[in-house]
């Protein structure tokens, strides 16, 4: 399964979750915010979000700035 | 004492995150400037390093976040990223930039005006970047702006206070604070801006990448403080005409006729 990953191509299997994803990426889910094709997905709904082919994946967080 | 959206603010230095060196030279300059609000940037996560976390030096102390919407061009690009800050973020704080000319940095006023009226009927607490455009910033105001924050001069320059007669008007004008941002190169157009009657000014470059960055942000909070008491004190007028501060009766005009 392709999936653009913060502007990537990446394969992954298939029925992958947001939170299979996060763990994969090992990035704690408390620090960042996911926008699946440019929807924002609330935390309580990373593990029943499965991904699909083509999607378009964000991961977005804070940093330094003015 | 400052208030916005119904906080209050006993310091009115915000601090931009941008540029420093370290998250540890940033977190002990935060403490340094003794500042209630500080502003940060939303990125795409550094897949490759992705430890480096801001909100870790951050979360030290409990500060007012205001997230910025750097970046966006136009007004849909800032409110897609609005609405990403206010899930990371749980709050709904926000410095609204729209900036489409990478090389001025300038504010687009018809599309942060568009952008405000789409962010205030959803919530949010809009700062609004702008031109200092006293017509805009009553416009914005109308539009339910928060505070407004014109510009000094452009984003990282240090050219300090350009616009001083346009932010005079602005002050004179506003029912909602205005926090003059970006430009501010050394502590004197700190202290100058706050004397002209500003409530805050936000300080970014001038603080991070200065020699000493925990050192000049101490030297800001002082600039800021004294050109408050300085603004409420009351400021003596310019005048084109000298008057002569001693006495100008009971000189010895006989015997020392040069001071007569």
């Amino acid at each position: 399964m392709n999936i653009t990953l913060n502007g990537t191509q990446k394969v992954f299997p298939s029925a992958h979750t947001l939170s299979q994803l996060l763990a994969d990426l090992q990035l704690p889910p408390e620090t960042i915010v996911v926008e699946l094709n440019t929807l924002i997905i609330q935390p309580d709904c990373y593990s029943e979000t499965t991904l699909s082919e083509g999607d378009t994946v964000e991961i977005i967080r804070f940093v330094g700035g003015g | 004492m400052l208030t916005i959206a119904g906080t209050e603010f006993s310091s009115r230095l915000f601090l931009g995150t941008g540029k420093f060196s370290s998250s540890a030279v940033m977190a002990k300059a935060i403490e340094a400037s003794a500042c209630q609000m500080v502003t940060v940037a939303l990125r795409r996560v550094d897949l490759q390093n992705p430890d480096d976390d801001i909100m870790k030096a951050l979360s030290q102390r409990a500060y007012t976040f205001l997230p910025n919407t750097s970046g966006a061009r136009n007004a849909d690009e800032a409110i897609r990223l609005a609405r990403l800050a206010r899930a990371a973020s749980g709050s709904s704080w926000l410095k609204l930039e729209v900036t489409p000319d990478p090389r001025t940095l300038l504010p687009d006023p018809i599309e942060t005006l568009r952008a405000t009226e789409v962010l205030v009927k959803e919530g949010f607490i809009v700062l609004p970047y702008m031109n200092a455009d006293p017509i805009l910033a009553l416009r914005l105001q109308d539009a339910g702006a928060a505070a407004v924050m014109p510009l000094g001069s452009p984003i990282g320059t240090n050219q300090g206070i350009l616009t001083d007669f346009q932010i005079e008007i602005i002050i004179e004008q506003a029912r909602v604070p205005v926090v003059v941002d970006a430009g501010i190169g050394a502590p004197s157009h700190a202290a100058y801006a706050m004397e002209m009657g500003a409530d805050a000014v936000l300080v970014n470059t001038a603080i991070s990448v200065a020699g000493d960055p925990v050192a000049m942000a101490a030297a800001f909070a002082k600039a800021v403080e004294a050109g408050r008491t300085a603004f409420e004190a009351g400021m003596g007028q310019r005048s084109k005409q000298a008057r002569a501060s001693s006495p100008e009766s009971g000189t010895l005009s006989s015997h020392l006729e040069f001071l007569s």
